[in-house]
């Protein structure tokens, strides 16, 4: 929340988790006394920026602060990586969203890939709390540009790492090795899978051979967030839902993500002009 | 008849003054640019000062009209927006985007035989007159009840009451769940018609009479109302609109370059993609457009295509215009800036290219039965009459439901079939004590004027309910 009268939204930590993988710890008291896990923020750098969606990893209610992990892929998240501790974002709503569904379900297979590793953390340390068996399977490109390793370990029963050029853990991918875990036997009740689209429909194309529940997590493109604007809508089971109230969570199986593709290339053509007006601006 | 009567209404009722079409429809400022002191003071001539004026019957904010029309006769340009300001926090707001038509100039007495009044281009007049001049007179603020209200919500029903009860004594914060405070009236209304800087200055004023303004804070999300009044809020405002968008569920309808009016006017008008790269909240730049709806919103969209960009933006309206919701000067702008309109027909399916882009909208012409419940004649369909306009965007401007989030959190807090909050009609009074509502929430999609009417009675209401408390 904004007043006129103090300052919140302040950056208190900043770190690179890879080159292109920024952790943040911001300052926002109101956010982190209801924020629940799967739930995320919108926020806005400046004045003229975007309103951009990110999950909340983390939070802390005594400090009041939230934690988010973001990729740099776009102006926004590029102005966002800039910004130095102690500097103020300009805008940060949440939490917003419903809350990941977290039971007791059995053995739970977490599945995170990239920056959606980030995404399935909050939701696993749930999970793992609320008495499943927690089996995690993240994975990235390569080797550096792999998030969360120890975190994930620690609040796994079992971590699995896959990598696509093998340079760390199996060589391929999280689902693979998701396969690989069915082939041997284990008895799977839930999986919750995130990260870019073709990773989680890829699971989804697994999980549905053998009928496992399996909880994906959309990013699509948002404007204000709150159920207003329909900038969002996916759908699922043949029904239109807005991914800002109904979700972010969905039943993969039911989930047009062919649609989700298409609808999250709306304006690659303004944010690469964005991207490159921008390049100029720094190097003025 | 008299002869200063006669002689008053020899005045013609005074034109405004108008950017030119051509020009205007490629750029977003203003479109009427407003009278004169000299315009205004002839206009203020024109009214004949009745004794029972029925003009004000007809103004849900009981503005003195009479009584600031003379005071603009007179020359006394700050005095006159005083009076207004008197019952009506919004004044340059109201002056630009109410319906006076069908309000106080419908019931304007020289209107019988003649041009009524133009009440609404003189209360614009004043409030301009004092915004500009600098000399904003506070007034009278009434000493601290001690009592505190939370008004969920910043359009014109919340900043109606927020400026109310300020004056009454009562320490008033207002929510805004978005990061700028204004509700509609900075997401929904363009520009050209009402700009934003103008907003600004009325949620300062109400700033300076003390009114907190918080931003970022959906209420239901951030806090619930249960969570304001354990933190002390000794009442409760809401005044969140209808915020959620309608679609037709037609086949196609998720293409990409479909949007909602909210999104689309959100994105320009808001975020200021208008402005793109320079904001950096992106928009799609059609070059033919198709906006699906008949109501003011319908013609904010189109008129927004025009200007960024379009070469054809067609209004696609299920009725004919006669039935269309929309102000005739919102019509007749849209209709002088270029946007054609396509009547009697509906849009059954979106056609998309190989990349998911919509790339033209299959309608059915229709035809005009029997009335139906809202008294106007029903369009049917008309069987085998498919035919495919070719657009490269829509916008789906045909109203708005209510957003779930206060009822879904608010235990007790009574709805009707269709999600609006139920309260009543002269206090805005909820099933939950202490808490009001007022505006669209409550009436579904309507406008500014009648929020501030509901804002208004509430405040009375919640006046009441604190002193007795």
């Amino acid at each position: 929340m904004r007043t006129g009268e103090y300052k919140l939204n302040l950056i208190r930590e900043k770190t690179f988790l890879s080159h292109a993988v920024v952790k943040m710890v911001i300052d926002a008291p109101n956010v982190a006394r209801k924020r629940k896990a799967g739930q995320f923020i919108v926020l806005m750098t400046d004045e003229k920026g975007e309103r951009i969606p990110l999950t909340i990893v983390d939070s802390d209610k005594e400090n009041g602060t939230i934690t988010i992990i973001f990729q740099i892929v776009g102006k926004t998240t590029t102005c966002l990586s800039e910004m130095k501790e102690g500097e103020s974002l300009y805008s940060v709503l949440g939490p917003l969203g419903q809350p990941t569904d977290i039971e007791q379900f059995g053995t739970v297979v977490c599945i995170g890939g990239g920056v959606g590793i980030g995404v399935v953390y909050p939701i696993t340390k749930a999970l793992k709390e609320a008495g499943n068996r927690v089996i995690s399977i993240i994975g990235a490109r390569t080797k550096d540009i792999l998030i969360l390793e120890d975190e994930m370990a620690q609040i796994s029963d079992e971590l699995l790492i896959a990598t696509d050029d093998g340079s760390y853990g199996f060589h391929g991918f999280v689902s693979d090795v998701l396969q690989k875990l069915i082939d041997m036997g284990e008895k799977i009740d839930r999986v919750v899978a995130i990260g870019p689209v073709p990773m989680m429909r890829v699971v989804c194309d697994v999980t549905k051979q053998y009928n496992v529940k399996t909880i994906v997590s959309l990013n699509p493109i948002m404007v204000d967030a709150t159920g207003m604007c329909g900038a969002c809508r996916v759908s699922v089971g043949g029904c239109t839902k807005f991914a800002c109230v109904d979700g972010p969570e969905f039943d993969g199986h039911e989930v047009d993500f062919d649609l989700l593709t298409s609808r999250l290339r709306m304006y690659y053509t303004q944010e690469k002009e964005a991207m490159e007006n921008f390049r100029c601006e720094c190097h003025d | 008849m008299t002869e200063a009567k006669k002689k008053k209404e020899k005045i013609p009722r005074q034109a405004m003054p108008e950017q030119d079409p051509e020009i205007r429809r490629s750029n977003f400022e203003e479109v009427p640019l407003g009278y004169t002191a000299e315009t205004a003071m002839l206009e203020a001539k024109r009214c004949i000062q009745c004794k029972k004026p029925t003009c004000m019957n007809g103004c849900p904010v009981d503005v003195d009209i009479p009584g600031f029309i003379k005071l603009v006769a007179e020359g006394e340009y700050l005095e006159a927006a005083r009076k207004i300001k008197e019952t009506n926090s919004l004044p340059a707001v109201c002056g630009r985007v109410c319906p006076q038509e069908s309000q106080c100039e419908a019931t304007c007495v020289l209107g019988k035989k003649g041009d009524p009044v133009a009440i609404g281009r003189l209360e614009r007049f004043v409030a301009d007159y004092e915004r500009k001049s600098g000399q904003i007179l506070l007034p009278d603020v009434s000493p601290s009840t001690g009592k505190r209200v939370a008004v969920v919500g910043s359009g014109p029903a919340g900043l109606t009451v927020a400026g109310d009860l300020i004056k009454l004594g009562h320490a008033v914060t207002i929510f805004e769940g978005l990061h700028e405070s204004g509700g509609v009236l900075v997401y929904g209304i363009p520009e050209f018609r009402l700009p934003k800087l103008i907003v600004a200055a009325e949620v300062g004023y109400l700033m300076k009479l003390g009114v907190t303004v918080v931003t970022d804070a959906v209420i239901g999300r951030v806090k619930t109302i249960d969570d304001l009044f354990a933190e002390g809020f000794d009442a409760i405002f809401l005044g969140v609109g209808a915020g959620a968008p309608v679609f037709m569920n037609i086949p196609g309808e998720n293409l990409n370059g479909i949007y909602s009016a909210n999104e689309y006017l959100t994105r320009s008008n808001l975020m200021k993609a208008y402005r793109f790269p320079e904001y950096d909240t992106p928009i799609a730049q059609g070059k033919n457009v198709g906006v699906i709806g008949g109501g003011n919103v319908t013609m904010d969209s189109a008129r927004t295509a025009l200007r960024l960009g379009a070469d054809n933006v067609y209004v696609i309206y299920r009725r004919t215009e006669v039935e269309m919701p929309a102000r005739v000067e919102e019509v007749h702008h849209a209709r002088e800036e270029g946007v054609q309109f396509i009547l009697l027909t509906n849009p059954v399916e979106y056609l998309g290219d190989e990349n998911g882009r919509v790339k033209g909208v299959k309608c059915i012409r229709m035809e005009l039965g029997e009335p139906d419940e809202s008294g106007r004649r029903r369009p049917i369909p008309i069987k085998g009459s498919e035919f495919v306009i070719d657009v490269d965007m829509v916008v789906v401007a045909i109203g708005t439901n209510a957003n779930p989030v206060i009822p879904n959190t608010t235990p007790g807090l009574k709805t009707n079939k269709w999600g609006y909050i139920v309260a009543d009609e002269e206090t805005g009074k909820t099933s939950r004590d202490g808490v009001y509502a007022g505006g669209d929430i409550v009436t579904g999609s309507a406008t500014v004027i009648l929020a501030a009417g509901a804002g208004k009675k509430a405040a009375k209401a919640i006046d009441e309910y604190l002193k007795s408390k």
